[in-house]
């Protein structure tokens, strides 16, 4: 992907500005930020979910937002809120994604097992756990094998062993593109290549990950 | 008018510009037109003098049902180049047409009052799309005011701008076609049988209405636009523009 | 998009069956209001225009019940990002959820018109009934389209409740007329007349009339 310039309002307040960077494809990028930093704002310009208000953003070779509409079939998102209806199981929650990104039914079923989901897949969400919704929240971002995964704090309320369990799914050893926000340092620049700070909607550092110091990030929270 | 002020030159958009002319044109075709309504026009047979309010009830009912269309078009041409003076014009085009429909409003109520003895009445087709479309438009300010981001506010108001200004003609066929069989229409007379001194004023007339519709868009643009641009001389002033919150929030677009 | 349609409808029916929020609330409410008509008009059986005047307005006000709760699961368990993913044409939301109001507005009348046999209505309905099946159906698609589309309008708003009435109602006013001058011939007291076919074509065209402009004007409502 590649963005120059990016920017993005709300109302008269400027969340995202003038954010530039370059990242190869298979290549992991960590976020790092204080809360209203701009964080979510990048992750879903990149989604496609929000249009960028100025410069040039550019995401598996399509410019956005012109061509959304080719992209969106490539790119997983996880965001900070499941995306999934209460009322439904896990099970049908997903044959409905599925059916929407026209992946086989079976997919549905592989990728419940993937996060260790299958016995509780027949209950509503509106029953699980939070650690449970997050790994149906991420079998749900996976489900159609993205190029592109755009995870927004993956590893929130999940246990260590279930953070094991979809780490072939959603971590560095995927295979996809990675986007990925954190708010721990070591383990956040652990699994990346290159590491974006945001402070105030700017871009604060932009390196890869050997050259950037612990100290650098924890300067953001300041 | 000329703009003076050295900031205004370099504005591609410059309102105001030949805005006293236009005043002028208007203040004089209306009171031609009312002088005409008074002096020239005949009594009409059965209403007597009470028929001359036909002069400014039809035409501003004409002028404001155009100017919701307008304010239809003007929000597809929003949707399509998303340039905000588009959404500007919608917005305005539509606030004008309102306080046009209420004139429309009192002086039908006027006019059924003197008619016929009633403050209002159901077999006036002109009143009662009226109203009606009044009520619709009504809800575009609490509308916009609910949507914070500018964006989303404008694309949102140009959606209902095209639904409203695409239902307000059907709207008037409608309800014209449910009276139809029990009160002659008037606009009958004014396309038909209308003889000569009374087409001509009303002609007059509904001339002096438009003018006077783009007069009042003009001004009100130009004062949005002169607020607007104080606004952002003043931000600019205080420095850096994003640290700066202005105001609350509000209805109307900003250029 | 046929696949697109058939999944939102999917899932819209099982959300329904499963919660059973919306039918038996505006089956209720329609009791509820033919009861408030019989003591608001005073009257112990109703017929002719009276009697097409309460059917319609009694359908009209449950079905902005139903308009109401139509994105509010969408909205408030961040459906319409799970939406906005897919890469499928967004116009697909405003066919199923039409179509979903639609087939709740139906099931309401299989049990809200008997309901009104019994209730108010005085004339028979056995004569009535095919012609009052096509008004009802017809009127049933013009409050889905325009109800579906004031609906997205007003998600976003924060007096979202509020703000559906006032949009809607006006833009209904003519299906309302039409429909009740379609259905007075039928409910009168002497035996079913005929339908008048002019009203119906009225209310078939501006029902088509709204739906293409729905159509065109759906995607800007969900895009960001």
């Amino acid at each position: 992907m590649h963005l120059r310039g990016a920017g993005r309002r709300y109302g008269e307040r400027i969340v995202l500005r003038d954010v530039s960077l370059e990242l190869a494809a298979g290549r992991t990028l960590v976020v790092f930020g204080p809360n209203g930093a701009g964080k979510t704002t990048l992750l879903r310009i990149l989604a496609t979910l929000l249009r960028p208000h100025a410069g040039e953003v550019r995401v598996l070779g399509h410019v956005l937002p012109r061509d959304g509409h080719a992209v969106r079939g490539q790119i997983g998102f996880l965001g900070h809120e499941a995306l999934l209806y209460r009322e439904l199981t896990g099970r049908e929650n997903l044959r409905f994604y599925a059916r929407l990104h026209r992946v086989a039914p079976g997919r549905a079923a592989a990728v419940l097992d993937a996060v260790g989901m299958t016995a509780r897949a027949d209950d509503p969400v509106a029953e699980l756990s939070r650690g449970m919704v997050q790994r149906l929240a991420i079998a749900r971002a996976v489900l159609h094998e993205p190029a592109l995964l755009l995870l927004d704090e993956p590893l929130a309320n999940l246990d260590p062993a279930a953070a094991e369990q979809v780490a072939p799914l959603i971590g560095p050893g995927c295979g996809a593109t990675r986007v990925v926000t954190s708010h721990d340092p070591a383990g956040g620049l652990q699994g990346a290549d290159v590491a974006l700070g945001l402070r105030g909607g700017r871009v604060a550092f932009l390196a890869p990950v050997a050259e950037v110091a612990a100290m650098q990030i924890t300067e953001l929270y300041r | 008018m000329r703009s003076s002020t050295s900031c205004w030159r370099t504005e591609p958009i410059v309102y105001g510009k030949g805005l006293r002319a236009l005043s002028l044109a208007t203040a004089l075709i209306l009171t031609g037109a009312f002088a005409m309504v008074f002096f020239y026009a005949p009594l009409d047979a059965d209403q007597g003098f009470v028929q001359k309010i036909f002069y400014v009830h039809v035409p501003l009912a004409i002028v404001a049902l155009c100017g919701f269309v307008a304010g239809g078009i003007c929000a597809i041409q929003y949707l399509r180049t998303r340039e905000t003076k588009w959404d500007m014009r919608s917005y305005v085009t539509i606030h004008i047409s309102v306080i046009l429909a209420v004139g429309v409003l009192v002086t039908g109520s006027i006019w059924a009052r003197a008619s016929w003895g009633h403050w209002w009445v159901w077999d006036e087709p002109m009143l009662v799309s009226f109203l009606i479309v009044f009520l619709l438009y009504a809800t575009y300010w609490p509308l916009r005011f609910s949507l914070e981001d500018k964006e989303k506010q404008a694309r949102y108001a140009a959606v209902f701008a095209i639904v409203a200004g695409a239902f307000v003609p059907l709207n008037f066929t409608a309800v014209r076609m449910a009276e139809q069989y029990i009160h002659p229409e008037t606009l009958a007379t004014t396309t038909g049988g209308m003889p000569g001194k009374f087409a001509l004023t009303f002609v007059i007339c509904l001339a002096g209405m438009a003018l006077l519709f783009v007069t009042m868009i003009k001004y009100e643009m130009a004062s949005k636009h002169a607020t607007f641009r104080l606004r952002s001389l003043r931000r600019k002033l205080a420095g850096d523009d994003d640290e700066l919150t202005l105001g609350g929030r509000s209805a109307a677009p900003q250029l | 998009m046929r696949s697109t349609v058939a999944a939102l409808l999917s899932k819209e029916l099982t959300l329904e069956l499963r919660t059973r929020e919306s039918v038996p609330a505006m089956v209720l409410f329609s009791i509820a209001t033919y009861v408030v008509f019989h003591f608001g008009l005073d009257r112990d059986r109703v017929a002719g225009d009276l009697a097409a005047g309460v059917l319609v307005v009694t359908l009209l006000f449950s079905g902005i019940l139903g308009v109401n709760r139509l994105f509010v699961a969408e909205y408030e368990q961040g459906g319409f990002d799970g939406f906005l993913l897919a890469p499928v044409d967004r116009t697909a939301m405003l066919v199923a959820k039409a179509v979903a109001l639609f087939g709740v507005l139906c099931v309401v009348e299989l049990i809200a018109l008997p309901a009104y046999a019994l209730l108010l209505l005085g004339p028979s309905l056995t004569q009535a009934l095919p012609g009052l099946i096509l008004v009802l159906a017809l009127t049933n698609a013009g409050i889905a389209v325009i109800g579906t589309l004031v609906a997205g309008l007003a998600i976003q708003t924060r007096a979202r409740d509020l703000i559906v009435p006032l949009l809607a109602l006006p833009l209904l006013v003519p299906v309302v007329l039409a429909a009740a001058r379609s259905a007075t011939p039928l409910l009168q007291d002497g035996g079913a007349g005929a339908l008048p076919g002019n009203w119906i074509a009225i209310l078939a065209i501006y029902d088509l009339l709204f739906a293409l402009i729905a159509y065109a004007v759906f995607d800007f409502l969900l895009e960001d």
